[in-house]
């Protein structure tokens, strides 16, 4: 490849934002032109990202694709790469938007073609989040893909959008305000805010922990993490189909890959200090927002609750330094991003037709709609973490890496198989079985052809990776046995150094 | 490529009911599933053949599954003695059910996917049975659960039939909480999931430690229990037995099937499949066999009272499968897995009689409403005697042979444990008895008590329900005295490497050499049980009336089963939903929001609203913020440049 690839795809969806922007013409015209542009663009940026899967060598654990620019000063450098820890999360992404794009087609009618181009901005920003070896482009792309966000929502939202759009804004903005002051403080001690660098600068161990901290309540948030979790069900509840889609299947996993690309690697000595506090948090949020789910009324609501109890997973997972452990994280990640992805669109096919979330109003869909009641339970098991769908492959990895470590974890963290069926099952029996009852629900559609569109190549990639996660799991083998061996390493170095300060 | 066909037929009969099942239709679906399971079920004779009879034993690998550090499974096929077994006992009753169905669900509007269903079930089923690692065995365990998850519900308009369905998914998934950790365990100590790799390494983990939550506990017997939870939520061992008897709410072939014939003995082949780790944990062999008596006797005795017909027969499944567990804890695997090869013909004939005859009632489950139509459909009533006998342990039948070694060998364990089992054995065979011809004198003899136009319509079953039938009476007749020498005998080289018995434990040995009461004993309860019955419901009908006033607190125990559905309900169900809405309501609403961002955000808000009306748009309150977190930095850093 002698052509930045990585940029292109990066900047791709900008350009067909670029493209919308100039559309003209009547009303009804540009919105259709627009959603064109947007689905072509974003179809041809996953073509583009599988060439860049194609020529991803598996064995290679540094980083590929490398490109390097001179950008805002001395050691703040336009510094792209990936290796397989962040392809994965770019592949998820350019495969959601497409499939996001489609979900929107008809149940955005205002406002389409700003809508259209919030997307587009958001899929650059989401592949440069994961494509940024610079950290302060890392921090640019880590907090523009908020503002999108903040715009679907506050515009595109529900009755009670503003709301959730201002308990999203202040959490964010706390962690991000922190994170920021830890990257100026980085960059005015080392003189560069390379991640690849600073992995091997070797901070003091008091500074790590004020920097990890710092770095935690971005990602903490992001993630989120008990008990920094109530925006995520506020911002679900209100957001657009495809937004909440975006939401959980990729912008939560921002604060996953946080903690992989960042924390982990360039403080690990602070990270093992802080890691009991990881597990409490994620073990409480595991049994605590399950146990919530379980009440839940709104769809949404739930699936949300169910996402942070899954995100307990991956910060467990995370945490525990051993091969099964992290590479089981990512795993839930990716599943949870296709899963997620897909609870949030079935949600939406229910909506577009009854314009509630509320449970209570559904019952009995199994009766007009056989092929959505399918989707769903595919999607329902996944959730559970059924073997044979790709739920299954993280989950269980996270719980045998996590009993390797500290076997109370495994404990509490496998009670979830437990907790998560019964808020997912009585989900699904109260929407999809019993008696039809109500009036306008005998009327009800089943899934038309452009939903069998969005939902198959979900349902089909959950069993695929369910039964052969294979070609995913080689992407992270060799980063993921890197990141583990270096974080050794690390902790032998301060080791040593604090023994030898000891001995003198 | 013979096992691969076994095994994959079924799912592919699955796959093509369940998604092209509008176009294929009912006739379709019936040929597509009936067919392929048939053919697996044909395919599985030479395989007993080549395995068991000659001892070829194979392990096919497919395709790797999940790599990552040291764990390592694949996709495999192991056949073994004890595999080619399963593979019998699961195809056969499978395309048995499968050709049953035909006829009882005529009716149903959804057959395609019922068909689907079964056919998925069988293939899950296949997948545990084939399984060489722990991982593709709790794939198989898992899929058979979520099938008989989807078939308990399939009448989904019922919501007591979407209660047991949610019911037996979850009370399942108990047990599967310690399976999960149990493989998690196996991995930490033995850095593989391979059961050849494992079972190879367990000699050396004798006598070691592991730390478990806090504690140092002996590392076998650990990982042992942590499996036997899972063995016991799956085969309805008591405390984890609840979802059992509600699983009647599904269709009566999935309860011929799944919740009698094959996925509750799940747990039975799971601990005969790890006897090279169970042999070494004494601890667990103790606690499996105090486990399985009082399953054996709990069940049984909750069999007595009840008047659904399937329930009754579901308590006696409960029951049986308790004597499998003790087999297995003395050691006696043979037996265990004896009991439930013959248990798999007659329990399924005794299921799809009972099928049979709630078809003849039009759909009536209460025997209090059934009786004196045994000359009506004598074809039904001649098979529920066939598997009542084999039940009850008459000689000749199926049953003794095998419910004979079974209590033998709790008799040869010479242990206190052993001996436990065995009265609590003896006394739940004449329980069985008791129950058994109880339910066939209450469903076929004396006046009836059905309303005049039921009775009008008894009606003896179609061929396609009876002839399967007759094959599984057959199984009832001969399985026992065909295979008794096999399984069991003195000759013990019929299992192979398959089962793995420790040289000091002869339960099986010592069972041969039994005394002669011990040998007559379970017959001669079982006969009592016979007249006990015949004395109480056809002698003198009015006396089980009066027995249950007089003992009324015992009745009402037995009747309502013990009351462990109502002590689940208030320990866990409302709990957890007391516990889920305070965290919902006082956690998440009233605490972090309530200090956190609304506190806040009503500040912010006033702020905001004000700003709002010069400019509007969050894009700009944003930069705004973000200035103001500039600005708060560069302030920091000179404070701590000026230090």
């Amino acid at each position: 490849m002698d052509w930045p690839i990585l940029s292109t795809l990066t900047f791709l969806p900008l350009v067909g934002a670029l493209f919308i922007l100039v559309v003209r013409g009547e009303g009804d015209v540009v919105a259709r032109n627009a959603r064109n542009i947007a689905l072509w663009t974003t179809v041809i940026t996953f073509f583009l990202s599988l060439l860049l899967w194609i020529n991803f060598d598996v064995e290679e654990a540094g980083f590929q694709f490398e490109e390097r620019v001179g950008w805002i000063a001395e050691g703040i450098d336009y510094h792209m790469g990936i290796d397989g820890m962040s392809l994965p999360f770019i592949l998820l992404t350019t495969f959601l938007m497409p499939i996001c794009i489609l979900a929107s087609w008809t149940s955005i009618q205002t406002r389409v073609r700003e809508y259209m181009i919030a997307f587009l901005v958001m899929e650059t920003l989401m592949i440069g989040v994961f494509g940024a070896l610079d950290f302060v482009l890392f921090y640019l792309f880590f907090e523009g893909g908020l503002i999108p966000m903040f715009l679907l929502i506050g515009i595109w939202g529900s009755d009670n959008r503003v709301y959730a759009t201002f308990k999203f804004f202040l959490y964010t903005l706390l962690g991000s305000v922190l994170m920021l002051l830890g990257i100026l403080w980085l960059y005015f001690q080392f003189g560069t805010t390379d991640i690849p660098e600073l992995m091997r600068a070797g901070i003091d161990p008091f500074w790590q922990r004020l920097l990890w901290l710092a770095f935690f309540a971005a990602f903490a948030v992001k993630i989120p993490m008990w008990p920094v979790h109530t925006w995520l069900p506020d911002a679900h509840v209100q957001a657009p189909t495809a937004g909440s889609v975006i939401l959980a299947a990729v912008l939560l996993k921002i604060g996953g890959y946080g903690f992989l690309r960042i924390s982990i690697p360039i403080l690990p000595d602070a990270t093992v200090t802080f890691t009991p506090l990881v597990y409490a948090l994620s073990i409480i949020a595991i049994i605590y927002t399950s146990l919530v789910a379980l009440m839940q009324e709104d769809m949404k609501k739930l699936i949300a609750y169910s996402s942070i109890a899954h995100m307990g997973f991956v910060t467990i997972g995370l945490f525990t330094f051993t091969p099964a452990g992290v590479e089981g994280a990512i795993m839930v990640m990716l599943s949870h991003g296709l899963v997620s992805a897909a609870l949030f669109l079935c949600v939406g096919v229910v909506y577009d037709r009854l314009h509630t979330r509320e449970i209570a109003r559904y019952g009995g869909l199994v009766n007009r709609m056989p092929l959505y009641a399918f989707c769903f339970l595919v999607f329902t098991v996944a959730n559970v973490g059924l073997p044979g769908t790709s739920g299954f492959v993280g989950e269980f990895l996270v719980l045998v890496g996590a009993f390797q470590v500290n076997t109370w974890v495994a404990f509490f963290a496998t009670t979830s198989v437990i907790l998560s069926a019964a808020y997912a099952l009585w989900l699904y029996r109260r929407v999809v079985f019993g008696e039809l009852t109500r009036a306008d629900l005998k009327e009800i559609l089943d899934l038309n052809r452009r939903e069998v569109a969005i939902l198959a190549p979900l349902v089909a990639l959950i069993i695929l990776f369910g039964v052969w996660p294979v070609p995913l799991l080689e992407l992270f083998h060799a980063p993921v046995e890197n990141l583990i061996e270096q974080h050794e390493a690390a902790l032998a170095g301060v080791r040593n150094t604090l023994n030898f300060a000891a001995a003198r | 490529m013979l096992y691969g066909l076994i095994v994959f037929l079924p799912l592919i009969g699955a796959i093509l009911a369940g998604l092209f099942g509008r176009w294929l239709g009912d006739r379709g679906s019936h040929i597509v599933t009936c067919g392929l399971v048939t053919a697996s079920a044909l395919l599985s004779v030479p395989a007993f053949w080549f395995v068991a009879i000659q001892g070829n034993t194979q392990i096919v690998e497919l395709f790797p599954w999940i790599i990552s550090g040291e764990l390592e499974a694949s996709w495999a096929l192991r056949v073994d003695q004890l595999t080619a077994v399963m593979l019998v006992v699961v195809t056969s009753v499978s395309a048995v059910v499968h050709w049953y169905s035909i006829g009882y669900m005529h009716d149903d509007p959804h057959q395609p996917r019922f068909f689907a269903y079964l056919s998925l079930f069988t293939f899950a089923m296949l997948a545990l049975v084939t399984a060489d690692n722990f991982i593709q065995m709790f794939f198989g365990w898992e899929g058979v659960g979520l099938c008989s998850y989807l078939l308990i519900g399939f009448w989904y308009h019922k919501p007591s039939a979407n209660a047991a369905a949610i019911k037996a998914f979850i009370v399942n998934r108990v047990g599967d909480f310690g399976f999960a950790l149990g493989i998690c365990a196996v991995f930490f100590v033995f850095q593989s999931v391979e059961f050849d790799a494992v079972f190879e390494a367990v000699p050396r983990f004798v006598d070691t430690e592991i730390e478990f939550l806090g504690t140092h506990l002996d590392t076998l017997t650990v990982i042992t229990i942590l499996l036997f939870i899972g063995a016991m939520g799956k085969s309805a061992q008591i405390g984890l037995h609840t979802w059992l008897p509600d699983a009647m709410e599904g269709p009566t072939p999935v309860s011929a099937l799944i919740h009698a014939a094959t996925m509750v003995t799940a747990g039975v082949f799971m601990v005969a499949r790890l006897s090279p780790m169970f042999e070494y944990a004494e601890f667990t062999l103790m606690l499996v066999t105090i486990v399985g008596a009082l399953t054996a006797i709990m069940a049984a005795t909750i069999g007595l009272v009840q008047n659904d017909i399937k329930r009754v027969i579901a308590y006696s499944t409960c029951s049986q499968l308790g004597y499998m567990f003790f087999a297995c804890g003395v050691s006696a695997y043979q037996a265990g897995v004896f009991h439930l090869f013959t248990h798999a013909f007659f329990k399924a004939l005794l299921f799809l009689g009972a099928g049979s005859v709630i078809h003849a009632f039009s759909g009536e489950q209460d025997m209090r409403r059934m009786g004196g139509v045994w000359r009506m459909i004598p074809m039904t009533y001649a098979l529920m005697w066939i598997g009542s006998l084999a039940l009850g342990g008459i000689p000749l039948f199926a049953g003794f042979y095998s419910k004979d070694i079974v209590l033998e060998a709790a008799w040869g364990a010479h242990s206190g444990v052993g001996q436990l089992a065995f009265v609590l054995g003896i006394m739940a065979a004449g329980l069985t008895a008791f129950y058994s011809w109880r339910l066939l004198f209450m469903t076929f003899h004396g006046h009836s008590r059905a309303s005049h136009e039921v009775l009008h319509h008894v009606h003896e079953s179609p061929p396609v329900m009876i002839v399967p039938l007759l094959f599984l009476a057959a199984g009832a007749v001969f399985a026992g005295m065909l295979f008794a020498p096999l399984f069991v005998g003195d000759n013990h080289g019929f299992w192979g490497d398959s089962i793995f018995v420790l040289a000091s434990h002869t339960a099986l040995e010592e069972a041969h050499h039994a005394p002669l009461w011990v040998k007559l004993l379970p017959l001669v309860v079982a006969v009592t049980g016979i007249g006990t019955a015949y004395w109480m419901y056809i002698a003198r009908p009015e006396l089980p009336a009066r027995l249950a006033e007089q003992h009324r607190e015992l009745y009402r125990f037995f009747l309502n089963k013990w009351y462990w559905d109502e002590l689940y309900d208030i320990l866990f169900v409302r709990s957890a939903r007391a516990i889920g809405t305070f965290f919902w309501k006082k956690g998440d609403e009233a605490t972090i929001d309530g200090y956190g961002p609304n506190g806040v955000a009503s500040r912010v808000l006033d702020i905001a609203r004000r700003a709002a009306r010069l400019q509007t748009g969050y894009v700009y309150h944003y930069a705004f913020v973000m200035l103001i977190g500039v600005v708060a930095f560069v302030t920091w850093y000179l404070f701590i440049v000026g230090m």
